[in-house]
């Protein structure tokens, strides 16, 4: 007890999902009963999480006494006390609570610098940033560079755009600082849409300052003397944290009138989207930040030469931006030391799916995919067989199991058919149907599309369409063929980004699953039996117990028969919802 | 500053911000639109537009992409061509097949488009668009089935008019163009956007079913309603008015307002005076017409309260007045009020008879359209 006592809780929105508010404020009200003097802070698990393991196995909790640091998962603020009485009032910590192996597995092979300090500080306080080394790039650039010195620093450090294109940034500020214009803009663009997707949201949540100060800097580089965060009004702490630190960083100095007295202003104001995925183009975005439907327009000409208000305009993505402080602060050669040739730094993917290990990490570009599952996700759940991984979103496409050994990077990604995109990595299964993974992102991307241009609008929903009618056994030979010319041709004539990569799904699946769609066509098979449409149930007359189980499941009265005697499937009052096999002890449900 | 570009093998020097597509225009080079409109900004939307420039790897639109100095542009390659018939198809996948009970057959972009391109079949079939509910507004038939999203009709309300009455909601397939919360038009009925509407989508609700285009004879003139003066076209069936249009090379750029497109009925309507008038019964004072009026009647005149008569009778009838009044109560006792559907000279000639013939100041002008 007589060792300075830390506690951090996750409080990120996993944390806070899983109860993390709550857990908190038990340790606060038991530990002032006990008159115990400890620190809390509030910290941001999902990046933690994330990093460290499971946003599953939130709340995590960290003890910190002296050195020592015992990490605790699954808290619920009933297990409070006894980590109270037992760890820091006994100094003997709780070992039945505590992470696990492959916790600190899922680390090893992680390098973090956009994540390096959240889930370590309280993105709340303005203060623990600081004392992270915060808001000394902006010291630095202020003090002691000039705006054309940043940008050769960012253009040598080798970083390119996280949102998805990978478009060399210093490339995109110099061109921003050339352009001729009385006033000029920097965007951070937050409009995370991708399903799946968490790194933005978790990078604004766990540390928005850092965000914040890559934007000053980046407006100090081009010149600009206002910057907006475009973020979704679906991220809510998100949007609460960045307010919090927008406010704390004009009350410091950072932002605002004359910033280090160098005669420099530069404000930031928060624009919320309101839920179309397009808005994260940037044309889309900078006419919805005007006012106007968020439609993307043509491109020439770019942002940077006429952008918001027809003003010269940078729009970075949120780890973008997040990256600036630290390649400042560190230098372009320790940056560059990490990634590949052409991609260089780290890159923040949200690993979800079929994996063991699903949540938030951070990995040197040009790792391996197999590095990336097997390591630092502990392989598939239920070991099962890999199947393919999915990255790059809606506007990504698939690599298949054999192909683990890729190095994860722009080009190589995109060498097979995919992308690095903004960093979604889904991981998909035996069990997953290929045909009905490019459905699922064909409805997302037909449903969000603008509806400005014909392909778009109308191409994606017949690719929908086609995908619909196989998944459904309605499929026809030529359909496959149609499937590629549409895509094809919707890539081709597309207006913006979404509908030129709206079709990458579907070919993709084409590409490496073709048997697949074959089964759905030919012998209306879903090989992964998911497709409801051509699944049929029957109960194995050798194996049904006659317990009734099924027929008490089943919501449409479809099975009949008498105790102890077999069972049997009324197939034209089945319902296909799978219930019976679900519940079935005997695997005497059969699904074909 | 002229940029050179060469389109198709043709060079041409075009000023700088000239796009692509007016660049081949002025060449004579024909590339197919649907969204493009001359008078409007831009858009890009249809796509038929793409065209292929020498080191840009993916096809563009020629609408919005402006000439760059040594610019190389091919307009017409069998993978364009394929890929605007795929774009042809997939616009005819969601539009009714019925041209043969549209308005606009004949004069119909789209149908034009897919007469050139040979659309017959379509690869593409699926679900369409299909909207019961129908504008109750009096003026413009919206059938937003037929529309292709040009957004030429968004444009013109807000970049023309100023007005801004519609706009596109909704998105993905379902996207449409629509007056706020979908009600029904509740705009100054211009009909600027009926004007600019390359399908059946938009039409005069007052011409519907009353002939084509093909069954017309267009008659250039100049609406009488004010002093603007601008150039209309009559499209007389038989020897009727069945509607009204302007071209997009007269002066006032083809754009009209509510009563020059729609307020032709004048013409053909029984209650017309097509010959001078002159009072027979005497004016009733204890009822004054124009309370009548205010109240929305006719103030109780009647036809038979008028005899018809020649100008000149009307004209003598005029004089013997006004010189009557003049040397019984001088000529302050005199007031001329003229109109503002008149010209401007006819308007001056009007003031200066009040003025300099009768020698009073009273004069006003009803400069209220």
């Amino acid at each position: 007890m007589n060792k300075r006592i830390t506690i951090q809780v996750c409080m990120g929105t996993g944390g806070m999902a899983a109860g993390g508010a709550e857990v908190l404020a038990t340790f606060e009200s038991l530990m002032k009963e006990k008159n115990i003097p400890a620190e809390f802070k509030k910290e941001c698990s999902m990046h933690k999480v994330g990093c460290r393991g499971l946003c599953a196995r939130d709340v995590l909790v960290d003890v910190i006494a002296g050195d020592n640091r015992t990490t605790y998962q699954y808290i619920k603020p009933d297990m409070v006390q006894r980590i109270i009485d037992e760890h820091v009032v006994a100094g003997n910590p709780v070992s039945d609570w505590q992470v696990t192996d492959d916790y600190h597995k899922f680390h090893e092979k992680q390098i973090k610098v956009v994540l390096s300090d959240c889930g370590n500080i309280d993105p709340e306080d303005i203060g623990a940033y600081i004392a992270a080394e915060g808001y000394k790039a902006i010291d630095k650039v202020f003090n002691a560079m000039s705006p054309e010195a940043v940008i050769d620093m960012i253009k040598k450090s080798g970083l390119r755009g996280r949102g998805g294109a990978g478009f060399p940034t210093g490339v995109k500020w110099e061109a921003c600082r050339k352009a001729p214009g009385d006033r000029k803009y920097i965007i951070c663009n937050a409009d995370e849409g991708d399903p799946g997707a968490f790194m933005d949201r978790a990078v604004i949540e766990g540390n928005p300052h850092a965000v914040l100060e890559g934007m000053v800097i980046g407006a100090y580089a081009i010149g600009a003397t206002k910057g907006y965060v475009y973020i979704r009004a679906e991220y809510p702490l998100a949007v609460e944290r960045l307010k919090k630190a927008i406010k704390a960083a004009g009350e410091r100095g950072y932002l605002g009138k004359n910033i280090f007295n160098k005669g420099f202003d530069f404000d930031i104001k928060i624009k919320l989207g309101a839920g179309a995925f397009v808005c994260g183009e940037e044309t889309a975005l900078i006419a919805s930040i005007e006012g106007q439907r968020g439609m993307p327009r043509a491109k020439p000409p770019f942002p940077v030469h006429h952008g918001l208000w027809g003003k010269p305009t940078v729009i970075n993505n949120v780890e973008t931006l997040a990256n600036i402080p630290y390649i400042i602060k560190r230098g372009p050669e320790w940056f560059s030391s990490y990634g590949t040739e052409k991609s260089k730094g780290t890159k923040v993917f949200a690993l979800t799916g079929k994996v063991k290990n699903t949540g938030l990490i951070e990995v040197p570009m040009g790792i391996t995919l197999k590095e990336i599952i097997y390591d630092i996700g502990g392989g598939i759940e239920n070991n099962k067989k890999l199947k393919a991984v999915q990255t790059g979103g809606p506007s990504g496409g698939c690599i298949t199991g054999d192909m683990l050994d890729i190095n994860v990077d722009y080009e190589s990604l995109a060498k097979v058919g995919s992308i690095v995109g903004s960093g979604g990595m889904i991981v998909l299964d035996e069990d997953d149907c290929m045909v009905n993974v490019a459905k699922y992102f064909l409805n997302f991307t037909q449903s969000e599309s603008c509806g400005k241009c014909v392909p778009c609008r109308i191409g994606t929903k017949r690719l929908l369409e086609i995908l619909d009618r196989i998944t459904k056994g309605l499929g026809k030979e030529s359909d496959i063929d149609l499937l590629l010319k549409l895509s094809g041709d919707i890539k081709s004539a597309s207006l913006c980004g979404l509908g030129q990569t709206a079709p990458n799904p579907v070919l993709s699946t084409i590409k490496y699953f073709r048997e697949e769609y074959e089964a759905h066509i030919k012998d209306k098979q879903c090989p992964a039996k998911v497709c409801r449409d051509l699944l049929t149930y029957s109960i194995l007359e050798d194996f049904c117990k006659g317990c009734g189980a099924c027929m008490r499941a089943c919501p449409a009265g479809a099975i009949k028969g008498e105790k102890k005697k077999p069972h049997v499937i009324n197939a034209g009052a089945c319902i296909k919802c799978g219930s019976c096999f679900d519940v079935c002890k005997f695997k005497a449900v059969s699904r074909g | 500053m002229a940029f050179k570009v060469t389109i198709d093998g043709k060079m041409a020097e075009v000023p700088e911000g000239t796009t692509v597509l007016e660049a081949a225009r002025m060449l004579n080079i024909t590339i197919p639109t649907l969204c493009h409109h001359p008078k409007l900004t831009p858009f890009g939307g249809c796509r038929l537009c793409i065209v292929e420039i020498k080191g840009i790897p993916r096809p563009v639109t020629s609408c919005t992409t402006p000439v760059n100095d040594g610019m190389e542009v091919t307009t017409s390659t069998p993978q364009i061509e394929d890929l605007r018939k795929t774009v042809l198809e997939l616009i005819l996948s969601d539009h009714p097949n019925d041209c043969m009970i549209c308005e606009r057959a004949g004069d119909c972009t789209l149908q034009e488009m897919a007469y050139i391109y040979g659309v017959r079949e379509n690869r593409f079939e699926g679900e369409r668009r299909t909207y019961e509910k129908k504008d109750g507004n009096p003026f413009i038939e919206r059938d937003m089935e037929k529309c292709i999203l040009c957004g030429r009709c968004v444009k013109v309300c807000d970049e023309v008019q100023g007005v801004g009455a519609i706009d596109f909601a909704y998105r993905g397939f379902q996207s449409k163009i629509c007056p706020p919360y979908e009600k029904d038009l509740n705009c100054e009925f211009c009909g600027q956007c009926v004007s600019v509407c390359p399908t059946g989508a938009l039409s005069g609700k007052m011409w519907s079913r009353l002939g084509r285009q093909k069954d017309v004879k267009e008659v250039d003139t100049t609406c009488a309603y004010c002093g603007t003066g601008c150039n209309i076209t009559l499209h007389v069936k038989g020897n009727d008015v069945i509607r009204v249009t302007s071209k997009e090379d007269t002066w006032n750029e083809g754009w009209l307002c509510v009563k020059g497109r729609f307020g032709y009925q004048f013409i053909n309507s029984p209650d017309r005076l097509k010959k001078p008038l002159i009072r027979i019964t005497p004016k009733d004072q204890s009822n004054p017409p124009f309370t009548h009026f205010a109240k929305g009647g006719h103030g109780g005149i009647t036809r038979s309260q008028f005899k018809e008569v020649s100008w000149n009778e009307a004209l003598d009838h005029i004089s013997g007045r006004l010189t009557e009044i003049k040397a019984k109560h001088g000529a302050d006792a005199i007031g001329g009020l003229s109109s503002a559907r008149c010209t401007n000279e006819e308007n001056y000639a009007f003031q200066k008879m009040i003025r300099a013939a009768v020698g009073a100041n009273n004069v006003d002008h009803c400069a209220r359209l």
